[in-house]
């Protein structure tokens, strides 16, 4: 058993829903108790989706337990089919129906229909919602592309001559973290290098155009998390090689331009020359001086986590303070990422010891899911959302990619904006003192957050008691003078400033705080 | 459960309408769902949902916008091991409760939720909520209940979480003199305007359930008067009835009549006379009265459709039809209580058309069919049918929201009429 305050991911089968739901002509039948309809609304109501989820709950109670909850599947298949005469069928267990075995993907197959029928197995006691994406997709790519597999070991056809290459684009979901957004940036992207896309999927995708992915010169992978498993099966089976770079950042992007005309066998070199993103720019920009080594945190599921990093480290100057993911499938990739950075990766889906580990480092700004927004907001430590879980502000009325060329200019403006702006922080510097100037006075861009602190501090101080660094301040004591001196450094860099002095006089076992000491660890912590 | 199980004298009125009971997909939530209320109300209580990642997931997402406390309220996902028997899921539970306590050493009341997946495999929650109750007596008490989906339909979680609390209510000292008990959660300051309009009529003492603090349990005997507050409480009411306590029949306090005829219940049984009756409630009764009449110019004469959600379904048609002239379309309720709801239907409009249950493509044909001006549903299927060109209003926002009492019958009634201005003031 584990303790959890909030969860990342959903169970497996809201993962195949976001298959489901994604696609055209898709039927998902859901064995599941009452309750579990709640997914629907994270469809309608978080992505404020204009139609229901394609998926029907059998709604099985306690009374039905002791009698026949395989007919209920069953009547509950047939009625599905008949009504909305999907393409394709998915039918599968939610946790609890798991337990009681009724196997829906037998009793499907029993009942005969002239569809495609694909029995979903996901075990909900040890999976989780991007796993059980994977699989879902993998499972309806597999029964429906199979069919026009070439026998084993047929070499790749060569294109023919004059053909533009094609490619298929693989992983946008719904309820995926700007996937809608990104899928229409990078759609842009191939068509200037002068790729088709034969298929995107399995956003706005039907089973037909499933069928059809062997048709494709190569795979463009957007999401490992949710399209990697079906990229490996359609690379044994297609002989079609699939994309690897990220294009989330512009550095990734130019990279991914590159990867992509190499598979298609197209020259990029004057596209790359001419390529090029604001977000370059305006991190060269003098303002941007000020977010030269800023302290980030980033956490997220790994792909988004690892290519925030590198975004951060490369194109803003940040300093990456840690980095963490809770796709345990893809501990790998982000412990690799985490060496470059001379830190340990925190691998975990456990989001209290993410809180521990965001207090203990004190970043100056967090990249995370809106777990670690929360997080921040109680620590008052400025946030960017860079990753699932979503939040209905992660569906932004505007168009906002994160991959691509637009989409660095936005993670640049998103992620600058939380942050005091360069020229108010030096203001703030110059001005300190004057009455306008003083900490309760909330800088210009963040409006009511001052009054969010106060309001939040006491909600934090029970749990925030029982963590380590409470029990420092009542054992080291500072001299009024001292005190005093901490006044004139500025407030947003205050509470930094007094907490590296109390680790600087611990580890220095000095008992008082006096003025040298303040500034002994100043020069301490500014090598 | 039947027709005729009410009372004669309540045959005018909607009391032996047939009811449309339906089986199929039923888009409710679990009684999980009550859990974001009701850590609310009891402010020192902590939740524990013993569950899978599906009771984490759908506690989180009900919850909508998060709560940017640390929340009351967490779940004990089960795991393959606790399944395979690697693990002994009791001693499992014992750590998780330890961890909890240690973190939250506020937490003066526990209780140990069950879940679909711990029904199913019989998890014993009864004899853990026993056996951690003495290990950490006395500075946390630990009870249990079952908020699975498939044995509850969403506010059924507070009528369980409220009836396990029965049995350690202290009992009546002095049961020669009728003591007043409010049964139900309530907001705050709708409880403290119900307590002035008794105090005003002399019922005294008064005392609500659930309390805000766990220690302040109201005392229960022979003595005990209750009225309901929610008319979901079928078994927290049979609880108090074993020990002792009798219900007062009464129309639930939504709108001006309801809630005067929900005192009068109580001043009857006190036997209050008609001047100081009136005396206590007619300030309150003609404010909103007053204020009604300016949602009724908005509301009458529309035609409203309800799918089942929370079980207020019933007396919010009774209040939308009597005092704001709405039309009723259709009333789905998932459970409908003959008996708790016996003087409701009586006031339902002849003809009313109940359904109880749900089998949601069958009901959104005839919500489709009949295009009603204003639906009241749920957030799975609210943004769907608004786009199809219905008004909706989300019933939950029904359950969060302080809508009893005299001094929030306009609030309530605005509920209803904002989605409507609001279709009228948009741009087409």
């Amino acid at each position: 058993m584990q303790l959890t305050l909030w969860t990342y991911e959903g169970p497996p089968h809201v993962g195949a829903m976001r298959i489901a739901t994604a696609m055209k002509g898709v039927h998902y039948v859901l064995h599941a108790p009452q309750g579990d309809t709640y997914a629907d609304l994270l469809f309608t109501m978080i992505e404020r989706r204009t139609k229901r989820p394609p998926v029907t709950y059998t709604t099985f109670q306690a009374r039905d337990l002791g009698g026949d909850t395989a007919e209920l599947f069953k009547n509950a298949a047939r009625e599905a089919f008949e009504r909305f005469r999907p393409a394709a069928m998915l039918v599968g267990a939610s946790c609890t129906a798991e337990l009681i075995q009724d196997d829906p993907g037998g009793l499907a197959l029993a009942l005969d229909l002239p569809i495609p029928v694909v029995p979903l197995e996901l075990p909900a006691y040890q999976r989780k919602e991007n796993w059980g994406a994977a699989e879902t997709f993998y499972q309806l790519v597999r029964k429906l592309a199979g069919p026009a597999a070439p026998p084993v070991g047929t070499p790749r056809p060569a294109r023919t001559a004059g053909a533009r290459p094609r490619c298929n684009l693989l992983g946008p979901t719904a309820l995926g973290f700007r996937h809608r957004d990104d899928v229409r940036e990078i759609s842009s992207l191939l068509a200037r290098i002068g790729v088709e896309i034969n298929v995107a999927a399995p956003l706005d995708a039907t089973p037909a155009d499933l069928a059809r992915l062997g048709e494709a010169d190569f795979n463009v992978v957007l999401y490992p998390e949710i399209a990697s498993q079906a990229a490996q099966w359609l690379n044994r089976t297609f002989g079609q090689p699939a994309t690897r770079t990220i294009p989330i950042g512009a550095v990734a992007t130019r990279e991914f331009i590159a990867e992509v005309a190499q598979l298609a066998g197209l020259d990029a070199a004057t596209l790359l020359a001419e390529a090029e993103s604001r977000s370059t720019w305006y991190a060269r920009s003098v303002d941007s001086t000020y977010l030269t080594g800023k302290r980030v945190f980033v956490f997220g599921d790994a792909t988004h986590a690892v290519a925030a990093a590198r975004v951060a480290a490369r194109e803003m100057g940040f300093t990456v303070v840690g980095i963490g993911t809770y796709s345990r499938e893809f501990a790998r990739e982000v412990r690799e990422a985490a060496k470059g950075y001379g830190v340990e990766a925190l691998i975990t889906d456990d989001y209290l010891e993410v809180e521990a580990q965001v207090t203990q480092l004190q970043p100056e700004l967090v990249l995370g899911t809106q777990m670690e927004r929360h997080i921040a907001k109680r620590l008052g430590i400025p946030c960017a959302v860079i990753s699932a879980p979503v939040h209905v502000q992660d569906f932004p009325a505007r168009y906002s990619p994160q991959m691509g060329f637009e989409g660095a200019s936005v993670l640049f403006d998103t992620w600058v904006h939380p942050l005091m702006m360069g020229l108010e922080e030096h203001l703030i510097t110059m001005f300190r003192g004057d009455f306008e100037f003083h900490e309760n006075a909330a800088p210009s861009h963040l409006g009511a957050l001052t009054a969010a602190h106060s309001e939040a501090a006491p909600a934090a101080a029970p749990p925030a008691a029982t963590l380590a660094g409470a029990a420092i301040e009542q054992v080291i004591a500072w001299a009024p003078e001292a005190e005093l001196e901490l006044r004139k450094i500025p407030f947003f860099v205050r509470g930094k400033a007094r907490r590296n002095t109390e680790r600087f006089a611990i580890d220095r076992a000095v008992p008082r705080i006096t003025v040298e000491t303040l500034y002994d660890a100043k020069a301490h912590f500014s090598r | 459960m039947n027709a005729r199980s009410v009372p004669p004298h309540l045959t005018e009125g909607c009391a032996e309408i047939p009811i449309l009971r339906e089986r199929g997909q039923r888009e409710v939530f679990c009684g999980l769902t009550g859990i974001i209320w009701l850590h609310r109300k009891i402010q020192d209580a902590f939740f524990l949902v013993v569950g899978s990642r599906t009771c984490a997931h759908l506690i989180q997402s009900a919850a909508g916008v998060m709560i940017f406390a640390e929340p009351r309220f967490a779940t004990a996902i089960i795991d393959e091991r606790d399944l395979a028997g690697l693990a002994d899921a009791n001693a499992e539970l014992d750590r998780v409760v330890q961890r909890l306590i240690e973190r939250r050493p506020d937490i003066k009341l526990l209780f140990l939720v069950g879940s679909c997946p711990s029904e199913v495999i019989k998890l014993d929650l009864s004899r853990a909520a026993a056996r951690l109750s003495r290990s950490f007596s006395p500075d946390v008490r630990v009870l249990n209940y079952s908020g699975s989906g498939i044995e509850t339909t969403f506010t059924q979680g507070e009528d369980a979480c409220l009836a396990s609390m029965v049995p350690g209510l202290p009992a009546q000292a002095d049961t020669a003199h009728p003591a007043l008990l409010i049964v139900g959660t309530l907001a705050d300051v709708v409880e403290d305007q119900m307590r002035r309009l008794f105090n005003e009529m002399g019922i005294a003492p008064v005392a609500f359930f659930p309390p805000r603090r766990a220690a302040d349990l109201p005392p229960l005997g022979p003595g005990t008067r209750f009225l309901l507050a929610q008319p979901f409480l079928a078994d927290t009411a049979r609880a108090l009835e074993q020990r002792g306590a009798i219900r007062l029949d009464a129309p639930f306090p939504l709108g001006a009549e309801g809630t005067t005829l929900w005192l009068q219940a109580a001043a009857d049984a006190w036997d209050i006379d008609a001047a100081t009756f009136h005396r206590a409630t007619a300030p309150g009764r003609e404010r909103a009265q007053l204020a009604l009449a300016r949602q009724r110019d908005q509301l009458a004469g529309q035609r409203v459709f309800f799918f089942p959600d929370s079980q207020l379904e019933i007396p919010l048609a009774r209040f939308l039809a009597r005092e704001l002239g709405m039309q009723l379309v259709e009333v789905g309720t998932p459970y409908l209580h003959r008996q708790h709801l016996a003087t409701e239907l009586a006031l339902l409009p002849a003809g009313t058309m109940l359904s109880e249950g749900q089998h949601v493509e069958k009901q959104l044909d005839r919500c489709r069919a009949a295009a009603p001006d204003l639906v009241v549903c749920g957030l799975g299927l609210a943004n769907p049918l608004e786009a199809e060109g219905l008004t909706t209003k989300w019933s939950i926002e029904l359950v969060f929201t302080p809508i009893q009492g005299y001094e929030q019958a306009a609030d309530l009634a605005e509920l209803f009429a904002r989605p409507l201005v609001r279709r009228t003031w948009l741009a087409a």
